[in-house]
């Protein structure tokens, strides 16, 4: 698979499936693939703990994407998981040796050309193999977050692919059937954009979309600052990093879904849609500014008060309640 | 985001890679541009390393102390946390705690040393001491 492009994206899920349509014949960029599978979320889940502590999504669950992008384009994605890891190491070459570009679930603890501070046991990592090398036999990989293809040796990635814990991957790959096709562009964006604002706005749970963002304000505000200071810090500090590591940058996913809705407005020919983006864009930087005052809080340059942090969220909370308002309005 | 506001003060914790983030250009156009790092992420990245080591180093001076076995020192550095290290070598939780015990882990048979030395990727010989 020497004919195989590898560009960096900024986000996994939606970047291993840009990279792999593409090779399939229809560019889709990073942010259509987001957006057209309504991929954007908030969810605060006190229940499932990483390390103790709670987790806290800003996007959809692991595979949405992927899933997602299967009606709009007309395509049918293949899962295969494995319970026996020697099979699932044969199953990935076998697909290789026929010439597929394979999309794997791997653990980013056990990825050795990850820079080590951020190999954290995170389940969730997707990234493409398009071939190994035959002296070697390491695996060429695309992974979306960094610069440049990659190699991994056989073992590496057969433990990451094989890790147990939270979103255990099972040995995932996944591979599109048949030729993916360019979407009625009218008809799949609005209706993609209306989930989002349904999740945003509508869901059952009062710990998704914008009422999680003002339930996770509720619970920083009932942190202890002043006995429990270490472990109040280690709690901001989890929200900030999973909305920051491996490459979202900041209000990194309100950024992907900004620049969507400009590529929705081209398409569709709908400037209000151009307005929205740059809203969003505006509400992004709402949320690097939460991320910096959090950091100087952990820092100790400012004073530990959750209860400033809070505000700043409920604020954030209000804005992406006024804007998926009137997104729905537009779509 | 402009782009020309993009961080590019470095991060140490990236290690010399850089990320890619969606930003605003003079047009207006959002685009994919490269970052060097953002403080803030070096901050809450090193904040969650830190405390990882800081738990390692901890259990690795209760080993000396006789206070517990290698197998918690081992199971702080690789990261990993009682349920996760139950999981990933099939051992019960109560058990992987009681296997904290020095006394209890000098018993242990080769078989369930195996079974927790390949779930952290290490060799039998590295679980039994606290390097």
């Amino acid at each position: 698979m020497s004919d195989f492009q590898h560009s960096q994206a900024s986000h996994c899920e939606s970047g291993v499936m840009s990279a792999m349509l593409r090779h399939h014949g229809l560019p889709l960029s990073e942010p259509m693939a987001f957006g057209l599978s309504s991929a954007l979320s908030f969810a605060y889940l006190p229940i499932v703990k990483i390390n103790g502590l709670p987790l806290v999504g800003y996007r959809m669950p692991p595979r949405f994407i992927i899933k997602g992008l299967q009606k709009p384009l007309g395509l049918t994605m293949r899962f295969e998981t494995f319970r026996d890891p020697g099979r699932g190491a044969a199953r990935l070459n076998e697909l290789l040796d026929a010439g597929r570009i394979v999309g794997l679930q791997t653990s980013v603890f056990w990825l050795p050309y990850l820079p080590q501070d951020l190999r954290f046991h995170f389940n969730a990592h997707n990234v493409l193999a398009y071939g190994r090398d035959a002296g070697s036999g390491d695996y060429l990989l695309s992974d979306p977050v960094a610069e440049t293809a990659v190699r991994c040796a056989p073992a590496d990635l057969q433990r990451a692919r094989f890790a147990k814990g939270v979103l255990a991957p099972r040995g995932l790959l996944y591979y599109p059937l048949g030729q993916p096709q360019a979407p009625d562009w009218p008809k799949v964006l609005p209706a993609a954009i209306k989930k989002t604002t349904r999740i945003m706005l509508d869901a059952p749970l009062p710990i998704i979309g914008v009422r999680g963002i003002r339930r996770l304000a509720k619970a920083i505000e009932g942190l202890d600052a002043e006995r429990e200071a270490a472990r109040s810090k280690l709690f901001i500090g989890q929200v900030v990093r999973m909305q920051e590591e491996i490459g979202t940058g900041g209000g990194g996913f309100r950024f992907i879904y900004a620049s969507f809705l400009q590529e929705a407005a081209a398409l569709l020919g709908r400037p209000a849609l151009d307005e929205l983006s740059g809203r969003l864009v505006d509400i992004g930087d709402e949320w690097r500014e939460f991320a910096l005052a959090t950091a100087r809080q952990i820092r100790g340059r400012d004073p530990l008060a959750p209860a400033r942090l809070a505000d700043k969220l409920r604020l954030i909370a209000d804005r992406e309640q006024a804007f998926f308002g009137d997104l729905r309005r537009a779509a | 985001m402009l782009d020309s506001e993009v961080p590019q003060e470095g991060n140490s914790t990236l290690d010399g890679h850089r990320k890619a983030v969606y930003a605003r250009g003079a047009d207006g156009k959002l685009h994919l541009v490269q970052s060097a790092g953002w403080e803030v992420e070096e901050i809450v990245t090193r904040q969650a390393v830190d405390d990882l080591r800081r738990l390692a180093e901890d259990a690795r001076r209760r080993v000396i102390a006789g206070q517990t076995s290698p197998l918690e020192f081992h199971m702080h550095r690789v990261r990993m946390d009682v349920p996760l290290l139950a999981q990933a070598s099939g051992i019960w939780q109560w058990r992987v705690r009681r296997h904290f015990r020095p006394e209890v882990f000098a018993r242990l048979s080769p078989a369930v040393l195996g079974r927790y030395a390949e779930a952290m990727g290490l060799s039998v010989e590295q679980l039994k001491t606290a390097e």
